[in-house]
């Protein structure tokens, strides 16, 4: 039997900076996984990453990772998608050091 | 030192200029991200976690003091003020923009350095000995063969698209510093009958498949280097499997084909093309040589030194540990740890890489060299000058007397930084340093390699670590696998898994359990973990790590 689909949100690194970007529900790069798309269809998921994958003048690397609806809005599911909402566990550097 | 000729300015001149235009025409939409990748890798430019990561080839780990000055300016202007030394003598950029990446590879340039096939299926930097040129145990300085290759491979036409990453290290002395029997060639000048030539090793790395490189050539004479190398990478550019990334490196090439077959096609490939070689690679040899003279010795009375060594317990602690001896008597080799306990194994600031260079110039001649453990060396220094050069990098936190113990660990950048990696692994290596620190335990413990690696690919070296560590995520949780008893030196040898892995916040535990359980089965403070490793095997270090009833039970479960 197939999996059941579980959330996605459509995450990439921006093409300039290359720090991490997800798919907003605006069609915009947000570099605040709260703001993205939490995706709960399958079909809808196949369809908003061939959209993602058309941007390659601002992204590179697209694909969909696992999220789970918060209290902000989606949150990464994977210690390594968590990792990349945040930056390095040794220097407060990257997204972390924006807040 | 060698210094870049006209040809080698003007080639990574040109190379640097070709990447501006193919930045440009990424960022305006004419190369396609399938387009440009193999010509950002081709320059040493990766696409990790949180950003863009510059590699830049430090050819067998030497570096001048206005190399290692523009290095910081670098870090300073274009990444976030630090750089980080890798166990292939390289320095990383973590976090440059894409369009400054052409300006970096300018500001490399203009001291003589690149980027080049720092990535991407070619010939890597070729990395040697960081005690070269000084070791007291040492044949001959096995750089200037290391930069007849660096100049042979960069660009070599029949090599930039090979099964998979080559990679090339080169010793002087018995005594293998460089790990060049995990590298897929392994070359050890020797001496027989008064000719000086080569030991050659192929097939050694680590990764998925970890293999101890083997002898293909007990002797190759000296003026057949060239030839011969270009034979074994030219055999197994035509028989390394391209059907399979995880099967496509020699060390599996010579698994499959036999050490005796490769042997043979690498001599019959010898034979044919040993004529091309007139002479040329010769002369290039003899001018890189000249320039790889050893720097005016100053004689000066080492007097300071041993009245230092006699007087202050903690400059004697240092010179016991990160001084080794040098081909002079009245001079020393230094090595400077990146490791002080909680920092970042390999992480160098700005700041730090100037007090460096300035060090270099003041003491050492104006040299320097990054090891493969990560750390910076002084190859060169009058013993005189020791006490003096001690205080200056105590005063710039570069101080600690750690060299080869427990917190002179090699760590990945790991899941921190590292796309590939599955596991984080630098605050693994920080909080096992804190840890004894706080213990002081580390000289009790005495010699010691801890490498840790966040995946498989095995950049830390964990297989070859006397405590390898392998960060892994299973089921959505980082774990991490404890290897005992390996070694990357001369009597190089693979790890044993010790059973289960640990979880994030059982490892340095697990670490500790191991240590305190060797120190009380040592037969004194001669015998070192591995050779405690070597007489009792894996049974009580077993019993430590899982307790003596949970050990059958975990091991079913591994």
């Amino acid at each position: 039997m197939p999996r059941a689909f579980t959330p996605k949100v459509v995450t990439a690194n921006a093409l300039r900076e290359g720090d991490a970007v997800w798919l907003t529900p605006e069609d915009d790069w947000s570099r605040d996984i709260a703001r993205a798309e939490l995706i709960e269809d399958e079909a809808v998921a196949q369809d908003r990453l061939l959209f993602a994958q058309a941007q390659a003048d601002r992204v590179v690397g697209v694909y969909l990772a696992e999220a789970a609806p918060g209290p902000d809005g989606p949150e990464p599911v994977h210690f390594r998608e968590a990792f990349r909402t945040r930056g390095p566990s040794n220097r407060a550097h990257g997204k972390q050091a924006r807040r | 030192m060698y210094r870049y000729s006209e040809f080698d300015t003007a080639f990574v001149r040109e190379r640097a200029a070709q990447f501006r235009a193919q930045v440009a025409r990424r960022l305006d939409g004419s190369l396609t991200e399938d387009e440009f990748k193999p010509l950002r890798l081709m320059n040493g430019l990766y696409l990790q976690l949180h950003a863009y990561m510059l590699r830049v080839a430090i050819p067998y780990g030497t570096l001048s003091g206005a190399q290692m000055r523009q290095l910081a300016m670098i870090a300073r202007r274009w990444d976030k003020g630090y750089g980080h030394f890798t166990t292939r003598q390289n320095v990383q950029f973590n976090w440059p923009r894409l369009e400054d990446v052409p300006d970096m590879l300018g500001a490399l340039a203009d001291v003589g350095m690149h980027a080049i096939q720092t990535s991407g299926n070619t010939i890597r930097n070729v990395t040697a000995d960081h005690f070269a040129g000084a070791a007291a145990d040492e044949i001959a300085d096995p750089r200037p063969y290391a930069e007849l290759l660096r100049q042979w491979s960069t660009d070599h036409p029949e090599f930039q698209f090979l099964p998979r990453k080559f990679k090339i290290a080169v010793t002087g002395a018995e005594a293998d510093r460089a790990v060049i029997r995990a590298h897929d060639i392994g070359l050890q000048l020797v001496e027989r009958d008064g000719a000086r030539g080569f030991r050659v090793l192929i097939g050694g790395g680590l990764g998925r498949t970890p293999m101890i490189g083997k002898v293909v050539r007990a002797f190759l004479p000296e003026a057949d280097l060239l030839p011969y190398v270009e034979a074994i990478v030219s055999v197994y550019n035509l028989l390394g499997r391209r059907d399979n990334k995880y099967k496509a490196r020699i060390k599996i090439t010579v698994h499959e084909t036999g050490i005796d077959e490769m042997r043979r096609r690498i001599e019959a490939r010898f034979a044919e093309i040993r004529p091309e070689f007139t002479g040329i690679d010769r002369e290039i040899l003899a001018g890189i040589a000249a320039q790889f003279a050893p720097p005016d010795w100053v004689a000066r009375d080492p007097a300071p030194f041993h009245a230092a060594r006699a007087a202050d317990p903690v400059f004697r602690a240092w010179a016991d540990t990160n001084v080794a001896p040098h081909r002079r008597d009245d001079h020393a080799i230094v090595s400077v740890s990146l490791k002080t306990p909680g920092a970042t194994p390999g992480d160098a600031t700005a700041a730090q890489m100037e007090i460096l260079a300035d060090l270099a110039a003041a003491h050492a001649y104006d040299e320097l060299r990054i090891s493969h453990e990560q750390n910076v060396v002084l190859p060169h220094v009058p013993r005189a000058a020791l006490p003096k050069l001690h205080a200056a990098l105590k005063a710039a936190g570069l101080g600690a007397a750690n060299i080869g113990l427990v917190s002179d660990i090699i760590a990945c950048p790991g899941m921190d930084y590292c796309a590939l990696a599955t596991a984080r692994s630098i605050p693994v290596a920080q909080e096992i340093a804190t840890r004894f620190e706080a213990l002081r335990l580390e000289h009790e413990i005495g010699p010691l390699k801890i490498k840790i690696s966040g995946c498989i690919n095995a950049c830390g070296h964990h297989h070859v670590g006397h405590i390898g560590i392998l960060g892994l995520d299973r089921a959505g949780v980082e774990n991490y696998q404890i290897t005992l008893g390996g070694s990357g030196a001369e009597d190089a040898v693979i790890g044993t898994r010790s059973g289960p892995g640990f979880a994030y916040d059982e490892i340095v535990p697990a670490i500790e359990r191991l240590l305190l359980a060797y120190l009380a089965l040592r037969e004194g403070p001669d015998e070192t973990f591995l050779m405690a490793w070597r007489r009792v095997g894996l049974a009580p270090f077993k019993a430590a790590l899982y307790g003596p009833h949970d050990t059958a039970e975990r091991a079913d479960a591994a």
